[in-house]
């Protein structure tokens, strides 16, 4: 079992947790994720790891209530345990040296999810620069954790509650304009990956994307997670997360993510009206 | 029974499993094959002539003593019966299940030439159970004299990581399972179903394991959340791979990740694994459309689509590139499947899957073939005949194609060699290139049966136990 040491709600249905891993602490890498399960009725579903301490033995995620599965996680509390956690699954971030300005833009949960490949962007020598974004200022989550991690941290609010006002993508732009671009990578919903990716294509920036593409087990068994980059199938969760967005096929990973939407609304009943500011 | 002529043995009607109605069964998970009473077990057993060269043994790839266990059941002698099996194979109420019994024991069984085959499996199943039942399994659980001070870490809890455990657990070995995912079995529980293998009969068998004292670490992924190197360093003598042949093969058609474009694992895996079957009590979600087509013809196609038949659709049909004959499933498979409804398109191929705007799949265009020479393997050839495709209707696909092999333990460690088509290549104790790690089952073969991934398991089991000796002794 695996416990959870510490809860934090950061942002209106959003939790940061602590939980007990040892093992996986021990090994995993930026970019890496996990597999959660609550019980003998759920469903495995993957989470991105914000950081670790690999002598305490913990992981730290950040959940956000999108449907059934993250819902009751967000109820869960310190002590509770989660009957099964696997990982690290996937394939580390691509990160290196490189020759110019790294970029990373989080939005909802990859805001946290970015933390890791900042850290080891910083230790393989990068300036880096970290972009947040949420649709106001209440939804901002983890920027003060990635702001210790970077050179320089962009906010952006869809309606200017706080920084800059509009998209990551409008922070993108500026930042490139000032510096001299030489890698980017971009973790949340489909469209602002997508926007990232159309905004570094024509000047051939090495664009990262991190692909959330439904999955089962997420060990490379099953073919669920197939998405499509540049022209090939892959499975999401072995030869990614992490893909090259100029060549990665969003409008078929958008409509693959839809694929559950009557099922999913079916298992979601239970939250339906339920009142999450008091969580 | 026991002063029976040969002649008149040759001559008693081979006794046939009795299965559940199809038209009931096709709506539940339940086992189909009803089991055999103590009485009709007896009379099966009393088939066979007890051969001085008995040919069923050469047939089964682990040479039970199939006439010693068959021979005990016809006396009643239910101890000695259960004690033969397991002698050779651990997991008897399995193999009994799920062996390709008419490729192998029985294709062979003398009484076949001029009656029908002797029915080994079944009988291997009735035994098994009702040592079950009755408490008879023999304890191999080590005496604490015999115990060694040496660990064998298995990456992978199917019938091969299963099989070591058990060999090396009765020599005295410690032994620790690592399963990358929520629950043990392998293709056992999350590919073969559950009205063809009952939870149940797998549960058992791992309980039977665990009261050995072979340890079993869930949702450990070898290769991530621990190295083979990191499994060395932590003090194991011996690393075993049996992470199996888990890599499903996609068709490589247009139109192949349409929503409705599955593998069969990610099928199987929903409702064998993930309950789907019990939605909304469990949570993970299937959709089964209306018209649902399975390609291939092997056990796994079978799987799919009595799977898809039990979420009762308007069709389920089989499409296959070459004729019934070539079909790889075994053949009572078949039949059930063709019992409970399930098409059959032979000699046709999918060349491509139509969606509508929403990505949905709702088409699929096949095209006619027929079979020309013969291949390396002596089975013909299939052949696109031009110009004759056409449209089926379609919702639902399963690709059920075979399986590549999970390249994850291989490209984390380094020195374990792996053949042109990613299997692991061992040598004849069952070794691999890198010292002290060993590989059986799939992983060694690409995708194969588990009677084989068993054999494979026990000359694996051997191999360790020689190097492990002989690790003792330099010490
Ligand atoms: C690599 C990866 C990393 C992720 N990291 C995080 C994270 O750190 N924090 C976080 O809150 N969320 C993360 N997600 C998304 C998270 O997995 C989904 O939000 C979650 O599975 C939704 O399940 P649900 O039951 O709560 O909602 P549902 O109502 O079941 O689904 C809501 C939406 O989530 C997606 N989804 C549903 N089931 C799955 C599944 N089994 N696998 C993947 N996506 C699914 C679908 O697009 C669906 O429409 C990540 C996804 C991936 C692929
Ligand atoms: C649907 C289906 C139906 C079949 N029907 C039959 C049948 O009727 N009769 C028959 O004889 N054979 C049948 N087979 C074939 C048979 O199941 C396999 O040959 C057999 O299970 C192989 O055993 P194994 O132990 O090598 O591997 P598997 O059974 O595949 O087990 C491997 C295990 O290792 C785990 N694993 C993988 N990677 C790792 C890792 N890195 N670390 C830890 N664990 C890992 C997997 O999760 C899995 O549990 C069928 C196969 C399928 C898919
Ligand atoms: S293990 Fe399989 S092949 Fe061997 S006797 Fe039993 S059913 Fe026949
Ligand atoms: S070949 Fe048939 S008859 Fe002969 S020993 Fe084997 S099962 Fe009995
Ligand atoms: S989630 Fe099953 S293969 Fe990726």
């Amino acid at each position: 079992m695996y416990k959870i040491l510490k809860r934090k709600v950061i942002a209106a249905k959003t939790v940061m947790l602590h939980v007990e891993a040892p093992a996986v602490a021990k090994s995993i890498q930026q970019g890496q994720f996990i597999m959660l399960k609550l019980n003998e009725y759920g469903e495995r579903i993957p989470i991105s790891i914000s950081g670790w301490n690999r002598e305490e033995g913990w992981l730290r995620i950040v959940i956000m209530g999108a449907g059934r599965t993250s819902n009751e996680i967000l109820l869960m509390q310190e002590g509770d345990e989660f009957e099964s956690l696997v990982g690290p699954l996937g394939t580390p971030s691509h990160v290196g040296k490189f020759d110019g300005t790294c970029v990373l833009l989080g939005g909802g949960y990859g805001a946290g999810a970015i933390i890791p490949v900042a850290q080891k962007l910083k230790e393989l020598g990068n300036r880096v620069i970290g972009v947040v974004g949420a649709r106001n200022k209440d939804l901002l989550v983890m920027h003060n954790e990635l702001k210790e991690e970077v050179d320089a941290l962009y906010i952006t609010t869809n309606d200017g509650s706080e920084g800059i006002k509009g998209f990551v993508t409008n922070a993108l732009s500026s930042i490139m304009e000032k510096e001299n671009v030489a890698w980017v990578m971009g973790v949340g919903p489909v469209p602002m990956m997508k926007a990232i990716a159309d905004m570094t294509r024509a000047d051939k920036i090495p664009t990262y994307a991190s692909l959330n593409a439904i999955m089962v087990d997420g060990t490379g068994m099953c073919g669920a997670c197939r998405v499509t980059v540049g022209g090939e199938t892959k499975f999401a969760c072995i030869h990614g997360p992490d893909f090259n967005a100029h060549e990665t096929n969003f409008e078929e990973l958008m409509l693959r993510q839809g694929a559950y939407k009557e099922p999913e609304a079916i298992a979601n009943e239970k939250f339906k009206d339920f009142d999450f500011s008091k969580i | 029974m026991a002063d029976l002529k040969t002649k008149d043995r040759m001559k008693i009607k081979r006794t046939e499993m009795p299965l559940r109605d199809p038209e009931v069964r096709k709506h539940d998970f339940d086992e189909v094959p009803v089991g055999f009473t103590m009485e009709e077990a007896v009379l099966e057993a009393s088939r066979c002539i007890d051969c001085g060269k008995p040919h069923c043994v050469e047939g089964c790839p682990v040479n039970i003593n199939i006439p010693g266990f068959l021979k005990a059941l016809e006396k009643g002698d239910m101890q000695s019966s259960i004690n033969i099996l397991m002698n050779t194979n651990q997991l008897p109420s399995i193999c009994g299940r799920v062996c390709p019994q008419d490729q192998q024991c029985e294709l062979v069984c003398i009484v076949g030439k001029k009656n029908k085959p002797v029915s080994i499996g079944n009988l291997e199943r009735f035994v098994a159970d009702y040592a079950m039942e009755h408490n008879l399994i023999p304890d191999f659980t080590p005496t604490e004299a015999m115990e060694v001070d040496q660990k064998i870490a298995i990456a992978g809890s199917g019938p091969a990581g299963l099989t070591v455990a058990a060999e090396l657990r009765k020599l005295g070995y410690k032994v620790k399972i690592f399963e990358a995912l929520h629950k043990p079995g392998g293709v056992l529980f999350y590919g073969i179903p559950r009205f063809r293998l009952p939870a149940q009969v797998i549960d058992n068998e791992i309980n039977n394991l665990k009261k050995m004292g072979v340890e079993v670490e869930l949702n450990a992924l070898i290769g991530r959340t621990y190295t083979v190197d990191a499994l060395f360093e932590e003090g194991y003598d011996a690393v075993m791979i049996g992470t199996g042949a888990g890599l499903p093969k996609m068709l490589g058609l247009p139109g192949e990740n349409l929503k409705g474009v599955f593998a069969a694992n990610e099928f199987l895996t929903r409702v064998n694994l993930m309950r789907a079957d019990k939605f909304p009590e469990y949570i993970t979600p299937v959709i089964v459309g209306k018209d649902v087509v399975i390609i291939g013809a092997g056990n796994t196609a079978m799987d799919a689509a009595r799977t898809a038949m039990r979420f009762e659709p308007n069709s389920v049909t089989i499409v296959y590139r070459r004729s019934r004959d070539e079909a790889p499933a075994r053949t009572e498979e078949l039949l059930h499947a063709e019992q409970e409804g399930v098409k059959f398109l032979f000699l046709n191929n999918p060349v491509e899957l139509i969606g509508d705007e929403e990505y949905n799949l709702k088409e699929m265009k096949v095209i006619k073939m027929e079979l020309g020479e013969p291949d390396e393997g002596g089975r013909r050839r299939p052949i696109a005949i031009k110009g004759s495709e056409y449209n089926i209707k379609c919702d639902m696909m399963v690709s059920a194609l075979g399986f590549g092999v999970n390249p994850l333990i291989t490209s984390t460690t380094k020195g374990i060699d792996v053949n042109s088509w990613g299997a692991i290549v061992v040598d004849e104790n069952g070794m691999t290139t890198k010292e002290g790690v060993f590989a059986a089952g799939d992983i060694i073969t690409g995708g194969s049966t588990v009677i084989m991934a068993m054999g494979q398991a026990k000359t694996a089991a051997k191999g360790i136990d020689r190097y492990l000796k002989a690790k003792r002794e330099v010490k």
